[in-house]
């Protein structure tokens, strides 16, 4: 049993009360949603005739449905301009403060809630998404929820909660060039497995992760459900604080000072006691590329794609299914692999500093014209301040497609999605089948810089070789 | 009080594989319905059927295990992402259990709180149970919550299931929404207790 680690501290000071179960009652402190999975839980509400407990704890935004290419009304999807409506009305209803399409505001809720100064150190934060790990970035205890309990926080800001052990996982080192904070966790993911999480929450730290921005941070514990743990977490440090500070819902003047003093209470100390502790080291880390249908079935830019002799007895099924699905041959390299689409954004990567990244990649540069190349800012915020720094310009004269703010192609919700069996160098965090829309379409994961230099070359290359 | 659950009865399909996502349990173009109403005719829609809707081989499309009441899966089942659209379509497609190697954190709970115990076994019983089912479909499967017990035909199996589960299911509280609310003069206490609560004002 972990003991004295900010996971327990936040645990305890959060705990309403023990249930019959067993399980722990656990307050909510912050609550994001979105259209996709709220209107059955503001129906069941309606049916009951409850109120919202705390309409002040819950934001709102809209990412999921909405087009990138216009924001013209109403959508051309009736089915997406119906779900869009019922969020509306439902933040209307329940006096929700809601950062929708016409806000500046709007984005994908994971990006838009660090953005906003919403998400701080200490709290409890649940969103109807599993990547609200995302948040665990700021030192927060942050995971994803089903409906049922999106329903249980709007009627009692609190959930039914097991208590998950905790593994310290350390990167050390500086991060060699050419890799990033994608390719830090797709290595710990392809070391410690898809289910290697389940039942643990990642406390991430160590000398790479404390160089790191939060931006970076927030691609790491992005994807620690990828790595089962449903909840990825940092201990907050000045860096955390200073990218807080003056955020629009940030505490200020004198309450700000309140606000740091008990940050520096909740973190974990060397007194701290782990279930589990896993240690890496950045020397050898290279650009990381998924070659197969799980976030785990990946390998560094210079290697080929495993034989089925390299993979142990139980996964050899998936491993199979992965080589057919993907139409690639064991043993092949992964350098060279043609791509057909590129997708810049998702909660992952779309924000400023991925955007630069990308932009430094293509400039002076042209997409290969067989390439679809698209790329798609996290938030309104990052889209504009993309557009001051003239990365717009950039990427258009790259003859990249520069669209607004959402989730776009991480997933087949919206107009964005591959054709038949196209393959996709995408930023965003999940390759299985047809998630990108296309029931037999194909996606690569890596970094930004890696898309980039992919949307230059056509297949998969080594950033390395091109900067 | 939610239904109690102490034993589930029926015959069981075997879905092969590990780390089957909820997006290949169910694909985010199904998600745009603002109800769950619909949700069980989409299960495993893309492993089902092809685009012009002609059905693949699939053990859903066998006879024997169209009329299945419980589904014998692998490791990491319901990893990725949280819809609960997933369990949804599961549970209305007339699936009333899983047992499996182990399951995504987020899935078994989603799965919990609409009444649909997930109990994991070791890899030898998922193997021996998947082996059994595909060579006699009709065979009877018995999950026993409170002995931990599989039993299909008159061989039987441990089972494992968190205390706190087992809990909420024989005691027909796995829908916790009453609990908490009935908590809910504490929940407002506990709130107060933390500075951010108040925008650290006080
Ligand atoms: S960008 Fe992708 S992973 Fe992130 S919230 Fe949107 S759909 Fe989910």
């Amino acid at each position: 049993m972990s003991k004295y680690t900010l996971y327990d501290t936040l645990w305890d000071s959060h705990r309403v009360a023990t249930l019959p179960s067993g399980q722990d009652q656990l307050l909510i402190g912050l609550h994001l949603i979105h259209e996709v999975t709220t209107p059955q839980a503001f129906a069941a509400l309606r049916e009951k005739g409850l109120a919202v407990a705390f309409p002040n704890r819950t934001f709102a935004t809209m990412d999921h449905i909405i087009p990138t290419d216009t924001v013209a009304r109403p959508y051309k999807d009736s089915q997406a301009e119906s779900m869009a409506q019922a969020l509306e009305n439902n933040v209307a209803d329940y006096g929700i403060p809601f950062f929708g399409p016409s806000s500046q505001q709007q984005g994908i809720v994971h990006v838009v809630g660090p953005e906003l100064g919403l998400t701080q150190p200490g709290m409890t934060i649940a969103c109807g998404d599993s990547h609200t790990s995302t948040h665990g970035a700021f030192g927060s205890l942050a995971f994803g929820i089903g409906t049922t309990e999106v329903q249980h926080v709007l009627e009692t800001q609190s959930l039914a909660l097991s208590r998950l052990k905790v593994r310290r996982i350390t990167f050390d080192g500086p991060l060699p060039r050419g890799t990033y904070a994608k390719d830090v966790i797709l290595k710990i993911i392809q070391t410690l497995g898809v289910k290697g999480g389940i039942g643990y929450a990642y406390e991430f730290g160590g000398t790479t992760l404390d160089a790191m921005s939060m931006e970076e941070r927030m691609t790491i514990c992005n994807m620690s459900i990828e790595g089962g743990a449903r909840i990825g977490y940092i201990n907050p440090d000045e860096t955390t604080y200073a990218y807080i500070k003056g955020r629009p819902y940030a505490p200020s003047d004198a309450n700000w000072d309140k606000a740091v003093a008990y940050w520096n209470t909740i973190k974990s100390t060397d007194q701290s006691e782990y279930d589990d502790v896993v240690h890496f080291n950045a020397a050898d880390l290279e650009p990381m590329v998924t070659w197969g249908i799980t976030p785990g079935q990946s390998v560094s830019i210079s290697q080929s794609i495993p034989t089925l002799q390299d993979i142990s007895g139980s996964d050899q099924k998936t491993t199979e299914d992965a080589y057919a699905y993907m139409k690639i041959t064991p043993g092949q390299p992964i350098k060279g692999l043609k791509v057909n689409v590129v997708f810049i954004g998702s909660c992952t990567n779309s924000r400023i500093s991925d955007l630069r990244e990308a932009a430094r990649i293509l400039e002076g540069k042209t997409v290969q014209p067989t390439v679809k190349t698209i790329i798609v800012p996290g938030s309104q915020q990052v889209k504009a301040q993309a557009e001051a720094e003239g990365l717009d310009k950039i990427f258009q004269a790259a003859g990249a497609e520069w669209r607004n703010a959402g989730c776009s192609m991480c997933l087949a919700m919206n107009p964005d999605q591959l054709v038949g069996d196209q393959v996709c160098a995408s930023t965003s965090n999940r390759n299985f089948m047809g998630r990108q829309g296309s029931p037999t379409g194909r996606t690569l994961l890596m970094s930004p810089a890696m898309a980039a230099a992919a949307a230059i070359a056509g297949f998969v290359t080594d950033v390395r070789d091109i900067v | 009080m939610t239904p109690i659950i102490t034993k589930i009865a029926g015959t069981a399909v075997p879905i092969m594989g590990n780390d089957i996502d909820t997006d290949r349990i169910i694909p985010a173009r199904f998600l745009k319905e603002i109800t769950f109403e619909h949700m069980g005719d989409y299960l495993f829609a893309d492993a089902r059927f092809e685009p012009d809707g002609s059905p693949k081989d699939h053990p859903l499309n066998t006879d024997g295990f169209k009329n299945a009441t419980i589904m014998v899966v692998g490791r990491n089942f319901g990893c990725g992402s949280s819809r609960e659209h997933a369990p949804q379509s599961i549970k209305r497609y007339g699936i009333r259990a899983l047992i499996g190697e182990s399951f995504s954190e987020i899935f078994s709970g989603n799965c919990t709180s609409i009444g649909v115990p997930t109990v994991t076994a070791s890899e030898s019983t998922i193997q021996a149970l998947q082996e059994i089912i595909t060579a006699h479909p009709t065979t009877p499967i018995t999950i026993d919550l409170d002995a931990r017990k599989v039993s299909a035909g008159d061989r039987k199996f441990p089972i494992t299931l968190p205390d706190s589960r087992r809990h909420s299911f024989v005691t027909g509280t796995w829908d916790s929404a009453a609990l908490l609310l009935s908590n809910l003069d504490k929940v407002r206490h506990t709130a107060n207790q933390l500075p951010y609560m108040t925008g650290f004002s006080n």
